[in-house]
């Protein structure tokens, strides 16, 4: 699920594709009760993102108002309506991360990728967003790039951690879930 | 049985039972702002905590349910002081002014402040985003005055299968709303109003048409004619603190005379008209059934309830032509009144305005819908609820308690019993069948004081079949026909009933009413609205159906004239332009 395109030849696949990766997708959870949130995350990995059309889809298949699909979308802070990088950083602000300088390292980031918090660069490789715990706090502070967790992590040290990212030279590469 | 003590009485309830309702039966009232009678416990008020012994920490009675040997205290200085807190912050955060609200006087958490002796909110912080949505015909949203109970996401998704409503975002920035906390005109809403009948504050309210109804009453130059729908009658009474069920008919009347409008008439009227064209059409529809052997749609559904058609359009349009064709009577009123009546007074039309009094608030949005003006103006022009009405007999001063009866003006004013029951769930179909088999076999309807019991009452999905037999020879193809019918009230019952009907249950006839027990239930109705008071209004409604001598439609004599000298026949031409409509599919997002 997660190679959904070759990132080597960059060969972007259609919107039409896409949807119809989403229809395959749906056929599979259709009458499969506790579905809805399974589908939103396949969802937001095959566009990076939940753009209106696919939550609509979404609503009009699995019999869910769409109410209740943005209610579902809007409670969880991994899912996004607007589109992303290639690369989704996120900083955790939660207790233990917060106080071993948390706060810094995404200051720190905002200002590295000139961007703020919920937001993409203009080449569309990173996006910015803040999480409250990962689970890792006897790492903190920490943030994930994708599915990567990387711990300890330094303010002084985010230029060094992007640009892995950039040359495209980390091998865990994954697409933004 | 389980045998527990609440304040030292001693009570016994079924397994399962909660202590909010072991309390309501031996007379203790717990306050609670989220809860819904029927429905899982959301427990998202906190209003009705109650101290158990032993117990850790105090309970949200709404949730807990009783066990044995319980012993439960709901108003000990623990649990009063909770209270108080709870909803000091629920005011914290309210952002109204009671002074100006539309809810003043009529508002449970202004109650409650009032009954927990509130003086002081000893909390400041912020305060809910003001958020006003006036994007709907029928409803007004103002979420800064929202305090997340959810009675309406519950009404909305488990009552009425529609989910317009539903929790947005998260913690304290979440809203009630519709999808990513647009307006309510972006989501599949029917308009029904059932979240303004629970909603315990002023956040969700009908469109109100009062002002815009003194000003044409305030014009000279306009006739205001005024429609009263059945389910009126029998709910009025509750916003002058008479008992549920008390039928006030004459007062309200005397009422409506002296706020000014210059005809009080009957939507009943229109209801008997409905009955005429609705039975004919389905007598047609039988007809292309049994004899032309054409696809006639069947069953065919009733048409009168203005919820239950945008639910249609919107999550059924596959079965849009089993809906009658006929309009609901609040607009068959409204084409005859500037049709026939304008005619036959010798007025011009556009100097007629039709206001009607609904129980509901959908009749806002019907009557503004575009294909509403066949005779070449707006069928129906303002729309007051129920609630409305009451609040403009407040306005005009009129001491609603002590006026004399007074009788409905003619023609449009005289009705049968048959249209008072289109109140109720069940009624409309009773009136059908009243005059269709009459009409079909010359003979009054074999039933108890023509009543059809398995029809009454307050089940979900009700269901009867009755044998047609001794036809005149008009209708002799229905000889020995057995007529199958069913009734369905509240939406989700509805899609329930929709469902058995696409599993292949086969009806000939089916009645919707988009509210739980019909209009009487409607969402312009006095809140708040149980069971105990659908049950007290629906025997008002019985009660004056059965006060009439005239009982059937077609025995209306105003009914007749207005066929002899305008209408020629059901199903004429000239019917088809006025009180017929069509209907449009919509999808659900």
């Amino acid at each position: 699920m997660n190679e959904l395109h070759c990132l080597e030849c960059q060969i972007e696949p259609t919107e039409e594709e896409l949807y119809s990766q989403l229809d395959d997708i749906l056929l599979e959870y259709i009458n499969k009760p506790g579905a809805l949130i399974p589908v939103l995350q396949i969802a937001q990995r095959i566009f990076g993102y939940l753009p209106e059309k696919a939550l609509k889809k979404i609503s009009l298949t699995l019999k869910k108002s769409y109410s209740e699909v943005a209610g579902v979308v809007s409670f969880y802070s991994f899912f996004s309506t607007q589109p992303r990088g290639k690369f989704m950083v996120r900083v955790c602000l939660g207790t233990a991360c917060y106080v071993r300088g948390g706060k810094e390292v995404l200051n720190s980031l905002k200002k590295e990728l000139g961007i703020d918090v919920g937001m993409t660069t203009d080449d569309k490789m990173f996006s910015i967003d803040v999480g409250r715990c990962f689970g890792a706090c006897g790492l903190a502070p920490v943030i994930m790039v994708n599915d990567d967790v990387h711990q300890r992590v330094k303010p002084e040290k985010i230029n060094e951690l992007l640009s892995v990212y950039k040359a495209g030279l980390n091998n865990t590469i994954k697409e933004a879930v | 049985m389980i045998n527990l003590i609440i304040n030292g009485l001693e009570v016994s309830v079924p397994e399962g039972t909660t202590l909010l309702q072991a309390a309501s039966k031996i007379g203790v009232k717990i306050p609670t702002l989220c809860h819904v009678p029927n429905k899982d416990p959301k427990g998202a008020c906190r209003v009705c905590l109650v101290e158990v012994k032993n117990a850790r920490s105090l309970v949200a009675s709404c949730a807990m349910p009783a066990s044995e040997g319980m012993r439960v205290f709901t108003a000990t200085k623990r649990v009063r002081d909770a209270r108080k807190t709870v909803v000091e912050l629920l005011l914290s955060e309210h952002n109204g002014d009671c002074k100006t609200c539309d809810r003043n006087d009529d508002c449970e958490l202004q109650e409650l402040a009032r009954n927990l002796g509130i003086d002081e909110v000893r909390f400041e912080g912020e305060r809910a985003k003001y958020q006003y949505d006036d994007s709907t015909a029928a409803l007004i949203r103002d979420n800064g005055k929202c305090i997340k109970c959810r009675r309406c996401v519950t009404v909305c998704n488990e009552i009425q299968n529609v989910g317009a409503l539903f929790p947005q975002g998260r913690g304290y920035d979440s809203v009630i709303g519709p999808a990513f906390a647009m307006n309510l005109d972006t989501v599949a809403c029917v308009q029904c109003g059932q979240c303004a009948a629970v909603c315990p504050v002023g956040a969700i309210t009908e469109n109100s048409h009062i002002d815009k109804v003194w000003k044409v009453i305030d014009n000279p130059e306009k006739i205001v004619l005024v429609q009263t729908a059945p389910a009126i009658r029998a709910a009025l009474g509750e916003c002058f603190d008479y008992e549920p069920g008390t039928l006030v008919t004459g007062k309200m009347v005397s009422a409506l005379k002296q706020i000014g409008f210059d005809k009080v008439f009957d939507t009943n009227f229109a209801a008997d008209l409905t009955i005429m064209e609705e039975g004919s059409e389905l007598l047609m529809r039988l007809k292309n059934a049994i004899v032309e052997k054409k696809e006639a749609h069947l069953p065919q559904f009733s048409s009168c309830s203005p919820g239950w058609i945008n639910f249609l359009e919107y999550f059924y349009p596959e079965m849009i032509d089993n809906l009658s064709t006929c309009k609901s009577p609040q607009q068959m009123f409204g084409a005859v009144a500037k049709s026939y009546y304008a005619k036959k007074n010798n007025i011009d039309p556009k100097d007629i305005v039709v206001v009607s009094v609904m129980p509901c608030t959908a009749k806002k949005f019907e009557a503004q819908r575009p294909e509403m003006n066949s005779s070449g103006y707006t069928d129906v022009d303002y729309v007051l609820t129920t609630r409305e009405l009451g609040k403009m007999i407040k306005q005009a001063g009129i001491s609603f308690r002590d006026l004399p009866d007074s009788e409905m003006d003619s023609p449009l004013g005289r009705s049968s019993g048959a249209a008072d029951i289109f109140a109720n769930t069940g009624g409309v179909m009773e009136a059908a069948i009243r005059t269709v088999y009459e009409l079909v076999t010359g003979r009054e309807l074999p039933a108890d004081n023509l009543h059809l019991q398995p029809l009454m009452g307050l089940e979900g999905i009700k269901t009867a079949s009755l044998k047609i037999e001794g036809t005149v020879p008009a209708w002799s193809f229905l000889e020995g026909v057995e007529l199958k019918v069913a009734v369905s009230h509240g939406l989700g019952n509805t899609s329930k009933l929709l469902q058995r009907i696409k599993d292949g249950e086969e009806y000939h006839f089916v009645e919707v009413m988009t509210c739980a027990g019909g209009c009487i239930g409607g969402g312009g109705q006095p809140r708040f609205t149980t069971d105990e008071i659908r049950k007290k209004r629906m025997s008002a409604i019985y009660r004056e159906d059965e006060g009439k001598t005239l009982r059937k439609s077609h025995e209306n004599p105003d009914i007749l004239e207005i066929y002899a000298e305008f209408f020629e026949h059901p199903l004429s031409h000239n019917s088809h332009n006025l009180l017929h409509t069509h209907y449009n599919k919509k999808s659900p997002v």
